[in-house]
C-alpha cells in the first residue's frame, strides 16, 4: 500500500486542526487565522497531488486502482462497525479539485472579507467546511460519508447565516438546513436499510463491501413488498439525499436563498464543492444504482438511474429558465448552478460516472471563477448586487471582465476552446444515445440555449453599456436598495473616501490572482475529456487513453457538436440582440422581455411560485399539525387529567360530607379535623427533611406489614 | 471497608455518600450558604469520582457484580441487594455527571440554600439506589424516595404555576408507582412468594397469560415517568415549573428511572409480555417522538420547547426498548445517557443562563434582547446543545438514535420512517428556538440603556463544559459506553429477553 493511501486522513485532518486552533484564537489575530487556514489547506493540496500521482496510471486488469484503509469504530449489536477511507481515481480527482478550488477561494477571501469584524470566525468556519468536505470525498463508509456530509451541512448553515443580523440571511440559513435535512432523512433511512440488508456500510472491503459484487447481487435478488428490488429502494432513498444537497427539483428552493452568505462562501460551498457532493454521492454509489442494469451492454439502465436522469433533466431546464428573469447577479449564478447540477445528474444517469464527474470538475472551476468574479464586481461596486444598477464595468475592472468572460463562455459552452463545451457535449451525446427516451436530450438542448442566453444577458448588463450605479451617487439609498450584501460591515471606511471613490474600482491582486488561475483551468480542463483523447474517462475506469483524432470527425460526435454549437450561438446571439445591442437607459427601466411578455416574465421572476406553493402546503400543513397537537395536549389530554382531578375532588368532598355529618355527627369533631389537617399541611410545607423521612419510614413499615399479612 | 478507588464495592458508597452529604448539608450552620454549596459539590464530585474510578478499573463482563447482599425482611425474602452491571454503571455515570452539573448550575440559589441541596442530594442518592438495586422491593423503595424531594424542589424553588406542576408530577408518579406496586406484588406471589430478587424473578417462567396483563401494567407504570405518550403531560409542566437544577435532574435522570424500570423490571420479568405488546409500545413511542416534536414547534415559552423535546427524545428510548433487537436495545440505553446529558445542557441554558438573568422565557420578549451580544457564551452553548440535540454526528445523540433506527428498521420499518420524520421536525424546532431566543430581531433597539445582564459565572462555564465534554466524548468514541452496555445485555439477567428475540442477533 502506498504511504499516501495510508495517510490519506491527513488531508481532512489538517484543515480540521486549523479550524480548532482558530476557534481558540483571539478575534484580533486576523493574520494568523488566514495564514493557518491557507497554510493547512495548502499542505492538504500538496498531499492531494501526491494522492493523485499515486492513482495515476495504476489501473490494471482488475479495474481501477483502489486502496482502502478500514478500522473499527464500535461494536454494533453483534458485530463491529467499521469506518475507513479509500483512495481511487474518483477520490483522487475530488481531493485535488476541492483543495485547489478551496485554496484559491481562501486566498480570495482574505481580500473580500478584509473589513469584516468576524474575519477570524469566518476562516474558522471555512477550514471546518474544507475538513468536512474532504472527509466526504475520502470516506469509504457510508456512515463516515454521512457524518462528514452532516458536518458539511452544519458549516453551510453557519456560513449562510454568517451575517445573521440580516433577517434574510438568518432565514436563508434555516431554510437551507431544514430543506437539505429532508433529503438527509432519505439518506439516513437508505443507510439504515443498506445496513440491515448487507450488514456493512463499507463501500469497498476486499469483496465484502456493500458496493462489491456479493452484496449487490444479494440486494438485487431480494424483493420488497412493493415488488421492486431492495437495491432499487435503497438507491432511491440515497438519491433523495443527493437531491437535497445538490438542489435538485423539488428540493432546490434553498440554494438560491443561500446566496445570502458571503460571496466566497457561495463560490466554495454553493457552487464548487458542497452542492456537488450530491452528484459525487451518486457517482460513489453508482455500482449500487446501476446494479441489474445489464452492465457490459453499454450504459446500464435501471429504475434508479432513470429517476436520476429525469430529475436531472427537469432541474436543468427549470432552473435555466428561472435564471433568465433574475436581477441579482448572484441569484442568476445560483440558478445557473442548480441547472448545471441537473446536467451532472443527467450525465450520471445517461452516461455513467465519467460523464457526470467530468462536468462536475469543469463546472467547479468555471463556476467558482464566475462567483469570485461576481464577488469582485460586488466588491468593486460597493456592495451592489443588482445587475440593473451596474453596466459598463469592463472599463473599470479589466481583469475581472476578461476572466469573467472566460468563465461565462465556458458555462455557455462556447465551442472547442472552453472546457464547458466538452463536458456538456458529452452529456448531450450520452443523452442522445439513451435508450429510454429522447426527451432528456431535448430538455438538455433547450437548457443549453437558455444558459447561453441568460449568461449573455448578465454579462451585457454588468460589463457593457454605461455605468448606471451613479444615478444615485452620493450613496443615499444604497443600503436600502436591494440586497446590499454586508453593507453594514463596511461602515468602517471613512465617508470622505467613500465619496471620492464612488466609481467602481478594480479589486486588489489578492482577489484578481485567484481569478486568473481559475480562468486558466476553465479553459484547459476541457482538453482532458475530448472524444479524441478521453483521458478523464480512462483515468476513472483505470485504463490508459489513446489519442485518436479521427473520433472528432466521426459522424455521431460531429453532428451533435454542430447542433449544440448552433444552439449556443443562437442563445448568445439572441442575448446580445436583446441586451447588448442597445443597453438599458437606466436602472428603473423595465426589462426588454418584461415589456414584451409581462405575464411570462412574472412567472419566471417568481420562480414558478414554487416557494409560495411550499409555503401554502408543506409549511402551513406542518404548522397546522403542530398546533393541533398542541391544542390536543392542552385540552384533550390536559382536560382528561383535569376531569379525573375533579372527579377525585368530588369523591373526596362526598367522603368528607359523609365523614363529617354521618359518621362523626359532631361539629366539634369536624373543626378539630380541619385544624389538624391545617397543621399537618403546614408541617408538610415547612421544608424539613426529618418529618418526610419519618413519614417515609412509616410508609415502608406499613407496606411490609401489609405484605406479611398477605403472605400469611 | 476498603477505600481503594479501584474496588468495585465502592460503588455502593455513591448511595451512602449522597445521603450522608444531605445530612452534612443540613448540619451546616444557618446563613452559611457557601459552605452548603461546597459540601453539596463535594458530595456530587465524590459520587462521580467513584463512578469514574470503577468504570476505568472494571473490565466489563456480562455477569452481575455484587456489592452488598444482606437479609432485610426475612419473612418476605426481601434483601438489601446492591450490585451493578454495565447498564447500571452507565446510568450511575450519568447520575454523577448530572449531579455535579446540577450543583454547579444551582450555585446562585440563595433562598433556603441548605434545604435545597439537602433535597437535591437525597434525590441523587435515591437515583443511585434505583440503578444499583437488584432486589425488586429495594428498587421500589428507592424509586419512591426519589419522588418526595422532587415534589418539594419544584413546589418551593420553582416558578410558573409551581404548585400545579409539582402536584401533577407527584400524582402521575404515584399512579405509576401504584401500577408497578400491584404488578410487583403479583409477580412475587405468582413466583411463589419467596423472593424479590430480580435475577431469580427474571429466571422464573411466568405463565404467558399472566405476563399478558402484568407486562403492560408494570411497563406503563414505569414508562409514565419516561414520558410515554399519552401519559407525558406531567413532563413539560413539571420541567417548566422546576428550578434549573431540578429540571436538569428531571429530564436528565428521573425520566431515565422510568426507562430503566421498563428495561430492568418489566422486560426482564415479562419478556413474553413485551413480545405480545411490542407493536403497541412501539406505536406509542413513535407517536411520542413526532407529537412531542410537533408541539415543541409551536411553543411560545422557551422552556416548554425543551420540555416537549424531552418527550420526543425519550420516545427513542422507548422505541429502542420495543424493538427487541440487539442494536435497538443498545441504542436505547445509550440514548438514556445521551438525552440525560444533552437535555441537562439545554435546561441549564434556558433556566440558569437565560431565565435567571432576563426573568422571561417568552420568545417575544427574548427576541428584542439581542442575547447573542449580551450573553455570547450562552448563545454558543445553546447552539452546541441544539446541534447535539438534533442528532448531528459527533455528538452522542447521533450514535444512539442511529442504533435505535437500525433496530427499529429491522422490527418495524414503517415506524422507523415516521420516527425519522420526528428527527426532521426536531431540527425545525431547535433552529426556531435558536433564532428566536438568541439571534432575534436585528432591528430591535439595542438594549444598551437597559441594565446589563450579569456575565456568565465560572460555575456555569464549568458545568456547561462538563456536559459538552460528556456528549462529545461519547459521540466521537461510543465504545466508552458501548463496551459496558453490550456485555451487560448478554448477561444471564437478559436470558429471557434474548430468548424471545427474533433471529437471535446475539
Amino acid at each position: 500500500m502506498t504511504w499516501i493511501a495510508r495517510n490519506l486522513w491527513l488531508i481532512p485532518a489538517l484543515p480540521l486542526v486549523a479550524s480548532g486552533l482558530t476557534a481558540l484564537m483571539s478575534r484580533r489575530r486576523r493574520g494568523w487565522a488566514a495564514a493557518l487556514a491557507i497554510g493547512s489547506l495548502g499542505i492538504s493540496f500538496l498531499l492531494a497531488l501526491c494522492a493523485f500521482a499515486a492513482a495515476l496510471g495504476q489501473g490494471g486488469e482488475h479495474g481501477p486502482f483502489r486502496e482502502v484503509v478500514n478500522f473499527d469504530w464500535f461494536q454494533f449489536g453483534g458485530q463491529w462497525l467499521q469506518l475507513g477511507w479509500v483512495l481511487d481515481p474518483l477520490t483522487a480527482l475530488m481531493v485535488v479539485m476541492v483543495t485547489l478550488v478551496g485554496l484559491l477561494i481562501f486566498i480570495f477571501s482574505v481580500g473580500y472579507m478584509a473589513e469584516d469584524e468576524n474575519f477570524t470566525r469566518f476562516f474558522c468556519f471555512l477550514s471546518l467546511f474544507a475538513a468536512a468536505m474532504l472527509g466526504v470525498v475520502i470516506a469509504n463508509s457510508l456512515l463516515l460519508f454521512f457524518i462528514c456530509w452532516e458536518l458539511v451541512g452544519l458549516t453551510s448553515y453557519l456560513l449562510i447565516g454568517f451575517w445573521y443580523h440580516k433577517p434574510s440571511a438568518a432565514a436563508a440559513a434555516k431554510k437551507a438546513f431544514i430543506t437539505t435535512r429532508i433529503g438527509d432523512l432519505g439518506l439516513l433511512l437508505g443507510m439504515v436499510w443498506l445496513y440491515a440488508e448487507s450488514g456493512t456500510l463499507l463501500f469497498y472491503n476486499g469483496g465484502a463491501g456493500c458496493l462489491e459484487q456479493g452484496a449487490l447481487t444479494a440486494m438485487l435478488v431480494k424483493g420488497t413488498a412493493a415488488g421492486m428490488a431492495v437495491s432499487t429502494g435503497i438507491g432511491l432513498l440515497v438519491f433523495l439525499g443527493a437531491v437535497g444537497k445538490s438542489g435538485q427539483v423539488p428540493l432546490h428552493v434553498w440554494l438560491p436563498d443561500a446566496m445570502e452568505g458571503p460571496t466566497p462562501v457561495s463560490a466554495l460551498i454553493h457552487a464548487a464543492t458542497m452542492v456537488a457532493a450530491g452528484v459525487f454521492l451518486v457517482a460513489r454509489v453508482y455500482p449500487l444504482m446501476a446494479v441489474g442494469g445489464g452492465v457490459g451492454q453499454g450504459v446500464p439502465v435501471t429504475t434508479v438511474l432513470t429517476v436520476v436522469t429525469w430529475i436531472g433533466a427537469a432541474t436543468a431546464l427549470f432552473a435555466a429558465s428561472v435564471a433568465v428573469a433574475q436581477n441579482d447577479i448572484k441569484r442568476i449564478l445560483a440558478y445557473s448552478t442548480v441547472s448545471q447540477l441537473g446536467y451532472m445528474m443527467m450525465g450520471l444517469g445517461v452516461g455513467g460516472v465519467a460523464v457526470g464527474m467530468f462536468h462536475l470538475i469543469t463546472h467547479a472551476f468555471f463556476k467558482a471563477l464566475l462567483f469570485l468574479g461576481s464577488g469582485s464586481v460586488i466588491h468593486g461596486c460597493h456592495h451592489e448586487q443588482d445587475v440593473r444598477r451596474m453596466g459598463g464595468l469592463k472599463g473599470f475592472m479589466p481583469v475581472t471582465f476578461v476572466t469573467y468572460a472566460i468563465g461565462m463562455l465556458a458555462l455557455a459552452g462556447f465551442p472547442l476552446v472552453f472546457s464547458g463545451f466538452w463536458s456538456k457535449d458529452e452529456i448531450l451525446h450520452a443523452a442522445h444515445g439513451w435508450s429510454v427516451s429522447h426527451w432528456p436530450f431535448y430538455m438538455g438542448l433547450a437548457g443549453a440555449f437558455l444558459t447561453a442566453f441568460y449568461m449573455t444577458r448578465q454579462v451585457a448588463l454588468v460589463f457593457f453599456g454605461k455605468y448606471r450605479g451613479a444615478e444615485q451617487a452620493g450613496g443615499q439609498g444604497r443600503e436600502q436598495g436591494s440586497a446590499g450584501e454586508a453593507a453594514h460591515t463596511h461602515h468602517s471606511s471613512t465617508p470622505s473616501l467613500h465619496h471620492s471613490s464612488f466609481a467602481p474600482h478594480e479589486s486588489p491582486s489578492v482577489m484578481t490572482g485567484p481569478l486568473m488561475v481559475l480562468a486558466v483551468f476553465a479553459v484547459a480542463l476541457g482538453w482532458f475529456g475530448t472524444p479524441a483523447w478521453p483521458w478523464f474517462e480512462a483515468f476513472l475506469n483505470g485504463h490508459s487513453a489513446e489519442v485518436e483524432l479521427g473520433k472528432l470527425f466521426s459522424g455521431g460526435f460531429l453532428g451533435l457538436a454542430l447542433l449544440s454549437t448552433l444552439i449556443v450561438f443562437a442563445g448568445l446571439g439572441l442575448g446580445w440582440w436583446l441586451y447588448g445591442r442597445r443597453t438599458r437607459a437606466g436602472a428603473e427601466e423595465p426589462d426588454v422581455m418584461e415589456q414584451a411578455r409581462p405575464d411570462l416574465w412574472a412567472l419566471l421572476k417568481n420562480k414558478f411560485f414554487v416557494d409560495e406553493l411550499y409555503e401554502a402546503t408543506v409549511i402551513r400543513g406542518n404548522a397546522w399539525v403542530s398546533r393541533a397537537c398542541h391544542l390536543a395536549d392542552r385540552w384533550v389530554l390536559g382536560g382528561a387529567v383535569q376531569l379525573i382531578a375533579w372527579l377525585a375532588t368530588g369523591v373526596a368532598w362526598v367522603d368528607r360530607v359523609v365523614d363529617e355529618f354521618v359518621i362523626n355527627l359532631g361539629f366539634d369533631g369536624g373543626c378539630r379535623g380541619l385544624r389538624e389537617s391545617g397543621g399537618f399541611f403546614a408541617r408538610l410545607q415547612q421544608g424539613r427533611v426529618q418529618p418526610y423521612l419519618r413519614a417515609l419510614g412509616w410508609g415502608v413499615v406499613v407496606l411490609v406489614i401489609v405484605l406479611m399479612v398477605w403472605r400469611d | 471497608m476498603n477505600m481503594d478507588p479501584s474496588e468495585p464495592n465502592l460503588l455502593a458508597w455513591t448511595i451512602y455518600l449522597s445521603f450522608l452529604g444531605a445530612l452534612g448539608v443540613m448540619c451546616v450552620p444557618r446563613g452559611k450558604a457557601r459552605a452548603a454549596r461546597i459540601v453539596a459539590l463535594g458530595t456530587a464530585l465524590a459520587g462521580l469520582g467513584i463512578g469514574l474510578g470503577v468504570a476505568v478499573d472494571w473490565s466489563p463482563a456480562p455477569e452481575l457484580v455484587p456489592l452488598v447482599n444482606v437479609e432485610w425482611v426475612q419473612a418476605l425474602g426481601i434483601r438489601f441487594h446492591l450490585g451493578f452491571d454495565g447498564i447500571s454503571l452507565t446510568l450511575v455515570l450519568l447520575t454523577g455527571i448530572a449531579a455535579v452539573a446540577g450543583v454547579l448550575f444551582s450555585w446562585n440559589i440563595e433562598h433556603r440554600t441548605k434545604e435545597f441541596f439537602a433535597f437535591f442530594l437525597v434525590l441523587i442518592g435515591a437515583v443511585y439506589g434505583v440503578f444499583l438495586s437488584f432486589d425488586l422491593f429495594l428498587l421500589f423503595v428507592f424509586y419512591e424516595i426519589a419522588i418526595i424531594p422532587k415534589y418539594f424542589l419544584i413546589a418551593i424553588w420553582g416558578s410558573t404555576r409551581k404548585e400545579y406542576g409539582a402536584m401533577k408530577l407527584a400524582l402521575y408518579s404515584l399512579v405509576g408507582s401504584g401500577m408497578v406496586l400491584i404488578g410487583m406484588i403479583a409477580a412475587w406471589a405468582v413466583a411463589g412468594g419467596q423472593t424479590f430478587d430480580l435475577v431469580s424473578l427474571g429466571q422464573h417462567p411466568f405463565p404467558v397469560a399472566f405476563q399478558k396483563w402484568a407486562f403492560p401494567l408494570v411497563f406503563v407504570g414505569f414508562a409514565i415517568l419516561a414520558g410515554l405518550w399519552p401519559f407525558h403531560t406531567w413532563a413539560p409542566t413539571g420541567h417548566v415549573a422546576a428550578p434549573t437544577a431540578a429540571s436538569m435532574l428531571l429530564a436528565g435522570v428521573i425520566m431515565k428511572l422510568g426507562a430503566y424500570g421498563c428495561l430492568r423490571v418489566a422486560m426482564v420479568l415479562f419478556p413474553q409480555g413485551l413480545l405480545l405488546w411490542q407493536h403497541e409500545v412501539a406505536l406509542l413511542a413513535v407517536i411520542g417522538i413526532v407529537y412531542g416534536a410537533s408541539v415543541a414547534l409551536v411553543q411560545k415559552d422557551f422552556k416548554f420547547v425543551i420540555g416537549y423535546s424531552s418527550v420526543s427524545h425519550m420516545g427513542f428510548v422507548l422505541l429502542g426498548l420495543a424493538t427487541l433487537d440487539a442494536v435497538g436495545l443498545t441504542g436505547a440505553v445509550l440514548q438514556m445517557f445521551s438525552h440525560g446529558v444533552i437535555a441537562g445542557l439545554l435546561f441549564a441554558v434556558v433556566g440558569r443562563m437565560v431565565y435567571d438573568r432576563t426573568h422571561t422565557r417568552d420568545f417575544a420578549d427574548l427576541e428584542g434582547m439581542r442575547l447573542d451580544k449580551m450573553l455570547p457564551f450562552a448563545a454558543v452553548t445553546f447552539v452546541i446543545a441544539g446541534v447535539a440535540s438534533m442528532g448531528l454526528p459527533g455528538f452522542s445523540g447521533f450514535v444512539a438514535e442511529l442504533q435505535v433506527l437500525i433496530g427499529a428498521w429491522n422490527a418495524f420499518p414503517t415506524l422507523a420512517v415516521i420516527a425519522g420524520v420526528g428527527i426532521l421536525v426536531g431540527v425545525a424546532y431547535t433552529l426556531r428556538a435558536v433564532h428566536h431566543a438568541f439571534f432575534g430581531d436585528a432591528d430591535a433597539a439595542p438594549p444598551a440603556e437597559s441594565m446589563p445582564l450579569p456575565p456568565i459565572s465560572v460555575p456555569e462555564r464549568m458545568g456547561a463544559a462538563l456536559l459538552i465534554l460528556a456528549t462529545l466524548a461519547v459521540g466521537l468514541y461510543p465504545r466508552l459506553l458501548l463496551d459496558f452496555i453490550d456485555p451487560a445485555l448478554r448477561g444471564p439477567m437478559f436470558d429471557g429477553l434474548r430468548a424471545v428475540m427474533k433471529g437471535g442477533t446475539w
